[in-house]
C-alpha cells in the first residue's frame, strides 16, 4: 500500500520541501516579506505597461524584490544543475506547457496568488481565504490531471 | 531596513526555495501530474514540510518579536476570498493539471535546464498580462 502511493520513496520530497520552506521562512524572518511567486509575473509589467491597473502601488513597491527573488528561483536551479545531481528529463509536449501556463498566469492572477503564495504563505498565516484557494485549485488540479489521463492525454 | 542587504537575503531565499524544488523532483512536470493522477503522492511530504515549517515561523516569531530581523515590519496576509479569486484558483487548477506546472517549479526548472520551460513561463507572462487588462478594462467601466 505504502509503496504503491510512493513508489519514488519519500526521502527526497521531505528534503526538498524542507529546502523550499527554508528559503520562504529566511525571507520572511529577515525581511517580514511574504514569499509568493506568481504576483513577480504581474508585477513584471509595470516596467512597460502604464496603465493604472499596472501602476498600482503593490507592484511598484515590490517588483525589485520580486524580480531578485525569482532570479533566485533559477539560480537555484542552475546551482543543482552545475552540481550534477541527478535529474530526469521531460516530455511534457508544448502545447501543454503553452495553454496550462497561460491558465497558470491567468488563473493564479485572478486568484491572488498560486502554490507557494496561496500555499505555503498563506497556509502558515492560516489564512481561510487562502486555504479555500487552495482547495479549489486541488480540486480542478485532481480532476483535470485525472481526466487528462482517463482521456489517454496524460503522461 | 538595509536595502542592499534585504536584495542579498531575498536573493539567497530565491536560491534555497529553487535548490529545494529541484531536489524534490517538482521542476519536472510529470512528478506533478503523477501526484494529481494519485500515482505519486510524495508531493504531499513537499507541501507538509514547506508549509509545517513557514506555520511555527509565520505564527511564532510575530509573536516573539514586535520586527523582521532586518527591521522592516512583518507582512500580513489580508486576503479574502470571494467568487473572483475562486474561480481564478479553478483556472489555476486546471492549468496546472495540464501542464504540472506552478509559478516557482517553470523558473527553477528552467535554471536547471529543462528548457522548454521557456514555453510555460511566457505563458504565464502572457496569462498574467491579460488578466491586468481587463481587470483594468472592469475597473475602468464600473
Amino acid at each position: 500500500m505504502i509503496e504503491s502511493l510512493f513508489p519514488n520513496g519519500i526521502a527526497h520530497y521531505l528534503v526538498g520541501g524542507l529546502f523550499i520552506g527554508l528559503g520562504v521562512a529566511t525571507l520572511f524572518a529577515l525581511t517580514g516579506r511574504q514569499g509568493g511567486a506568481s504576483t513577480f509575473f504581474s508585477a513584471c509589467w509595470s516596467w512597460l505597461i502604464k496603465t493604472p491597473f499596472f501602476q498600482q502601488g503593490a507592484f511598484l513597491g515590490s517588483r525589485n524584490w520580486r524580480l531578485v527573488y525569482s532570479i533566485g528561483f533559477v539560480l537555484g536551479g542552475l546551482l543543482y544543475l552545475a552540481l550534477g545531481l541527478p535529474q530526469a528529463a521531460s516530455q511534457m509536449p508544448a502545447w501543454k506547457l503553452a495553454v496550462g501556463g497561460l491558465l497558470i498566469g491567468y488563473g493564479g492572477r485572478l486568484g491572488g496568488g498560486c502554490t507557494s503564495g496561496h500555499g505555503i504563505c498563506g497556509m502558515a498565516s492560516l489564512n481561510l481565504g487562502s486555504i479555500s484557494v487552495v482547495l479549489t485549485f486541488m480540486a480542478t488540479g485532481f480532476a483535470t490531471a485525472l481526466l487528462l489521463k482517463a482521456m489517454g492525454w496524460g503522461v | 531596513m538595509h536595502n542592499r542587504l534585504a536584495l542579498l537575503v531575498t536573493l539567497v531565499a530565491g536560491v534555497l526555495f529553487g535548490f529545494g524544488l529541484s531536489w524534490a523532483t517538482m521542476i519536472r512536470p510529470e512528478v506533478v501530474i503523477s501526484f494529481l493522477t494519485f500515482d505519486d503522492l510524495g508531493l504531499l511530504f513537499v507541501l507538509g514540510a514547506a508549509t509545517g515549517l513557514n506555520l511555527l515561523v509565520f505564527q511564532l516569531l510575530p509573536r516573539l518579536r514586535k520586527r523582521a530581523l532586518l527591521g522592516a515590519e512583518f507582512e500580513k496576509r489580508p486576503f479574502n476570498a470571494d467568487r473572483k479569486s475562486l474561480l481564478g484558483g479553478a483556472l489555476f487548477g486546471i492549468g496546472w493539471g495540464i501542464c504540472g506546472v506552478c509559478p516557482a517549479p517553470a523558473l527553477a526548472g528552467l535554471g536547471a535546464g529543462n528548457t522548454d520551460l521557456l514555453i510555460a513561463v511566457v505563458a504565464i507572462f502572457i496569462g498574467a498580462l491579460l488578466h491586468g487588462l481587463l481587470a483594468g478594462r472592469a475597473k475602468a467601466a464600473n
